[in-house]
């Protein structure tokens, strides 16, 4: 057949992209099971890092002794709305993106009813850790936007609702070694003392330029090299505490 | 470098220059100046740059292999559409299987996976190699190649992350009362993690390896 005609071409290309797209549907259905696996583990690690009941790293089976670990600690999870009321429903597969964009709405919005509306469907996921010594904190999700992607995290809170116990902070795409810091223990770690309330005002944290007295209950330093990557976890910060102030308020002691 | 009509044995001279050739006097990176980009990318710190150097070998290797076994098929009006078809494919395919079996470390590298389809040195070796070889020198110069671009990442990578972080594959290597935070004299080069200084650091690779094969140099 003549390599140069039209239909052989077409035939060609069309024989190639079916070929081409079952090798990758086939890979993609047959690596999802472990694929979603990690991401569920890697929530659950997530959440007990926020509390510092991170890994050992000499635990050979890690999976197994993530999954321990959450059911041992974790003893209650439930979803709080923008009143801070309590809801029924699974507060581990809430998909915090669409929360945030409903957090979004209700502040750019200025028409009262839809606001009340929107506040009434947030989905807030709420995680209650018990430590060794029946202790409770409370450990909230935050999601938000950075310089090339989306940015998320876990804060955990003290039981007087306003001091922070742990952070972490995780992202899909910032710079390596500049944005993506904020994934480092170095950073998240400045964020344990801090309060969120100034009196009674919700002031969130700053990620402050340049650096803060180590005094300052509200502020951390940012990261150098990562200006946009560190507003981009302020913004975060002040929008998703935004959304559980309600639930911050009747609870604050 | 044509195609080689009578039978040779599986790791002739000839066979093991194609694979020994792109790892000096013909590196990708350092004399082709092929892959620039990517090596500025993942080079902050040593494990994604370990990580993304296997996922590339892999790539020029596969995608060099395939595109031979082709290329007596392949009509010539969308060759590169072909070429592009193949790589795609493969990194997706690598991209895939790191999430599901090395999740930590795909995290890490993120879109620069992804962004293997662009990295130059794979159009090129297939464009300048693969479509006229046989699939077993395309495989080994595939690879030979792949491992060329990844021995400069692990280079660079090693530098930046020692005077950049201190540290090498996570370990701290620098003694920690050196730092002046600490009372010592040192403190890590922030310049080094940014982006600039692995261009830097390529170039002093570049003048180090002409200043000892002198006919790199060009009249």
């Amino acid at each position: 057949m003549n390599r140069n005609s039209n239909t052989y071409t077409f035939l060609y290309a069309a024989g190639l992209v079916v070929v081409v797209a079952s090798a990758l549907a086939i890979a993609s259905i047959g690596l999802k099971e472990p694929q979603e696996k990690n991401i569920a583990i890697e929530k659950k690690l997530n959440i007990l890092s926020t509390v510092g009941k991170g890994i050992a790293s000499n635990e050979t089976d890690k999976n197994t002794y993530i999954e321990a670990q959450y059911d041992k600690y974790i003893v209650e999870s439930f979803i709080v709305d923008g009143n801070g009321e309590r809801k029924e429903g699974d507060a581990f597969h809430i998909n915090m993106k669409e929360e945030y964009d409903k957090i979004k709405a209700i502040k750019q919005t200025l028409d009262e009813e839809k606001r009340v509306a929107l506040r009434k469907s947030l989905d807030l996921p709420v995680f209650i850790y018990k430590d060794d010594d029946a202790r409770l904190k409370c450990i909230i999700p935050v999601y938000g936007a950075g310089l090339w992607g989306p940015l998320w995290g876990y804060l955990a809170l003290n039981d007087d609702f306003n001091t922070v116990y742990g952070a972490i902070f995780d992202h899909k795409g910032e710079t390596p070694g500049l944005g993506a810091e904020i994934a480092t223990q170095a950073f998240a770690g400045q964020f344990v003392g801090k309060q969120i309330f100034e009196g009674h005002t919700l002031t969130a944290i700053k990620i402050v330029k340049g650096g803060v007295p180590k005094t300052d209950l509200h502020g951390v330093d940012a990261i150098s090299g990562g200006t946009i990557t560190s507003r981009g976890v302020e913004e975060m910060l002040q929008d998703c505490l935004n959304g559980y102030n309600a639930f911050f308020a009747k609870n604050k002691k | 470098m044509t195609g080689q009509k009578e039978k040779e044995p599986l790791f002739s001279t000839k066979i093991l220059r194609l694979f020994t050739d792109p790892i000096s006097k013909g590196n990708p990176i350092t004399v082709l100046v092929l892959g620039i980009c990517s090596s500025l990318a993942v080079t902050a710190k040593m494990e994604p740059a370990i990580v993304m150097a296997i996922s590339v070998i892999v790539v020029t290797g596969f995608s060099s292999f395939i595109i031979s076994l082709l290329r007596n098929t392949i009509p010539n009006r969308i060759r590169i559409i072909v070429q592009l078809v193949v790589i795609a494919a493969l990194v997706i395919l690598v991209d895939q299987v790191l999430r599901a079996y090395a999740y930590d470390v795909s995290k890490q590298l993120s879109v620069f996976v992804g962004l293997i389809i662009t990295n130059c040195i794979i159009m090129g070796r297939i464009e300048a190699f693969a479509l006229g070889n046989k699939p077993w020198p395309s495989l080994v110069d595939g690879v030979g190649n792949g491992i060329g671009y990844g021995l400069i990442l692990i280079v660079v990578a090693f530098f930046r992350e020692l005077l950049g972080s201190g540290t090498v594959f996570g370990h701290q290597v620098i003694p920690e009362n050196w730092y002046i935070a600490n009372g010592g004299f040192y403190e890590n080069n922030g310049l080094m993690i940014l982006p600039p200084m692995a261009l830097i650091l390529v170039g002093v690779i570049i003048w180090i390896q002409r200043s000892f094969n002198k006919q790199l140099i060009e009249k």
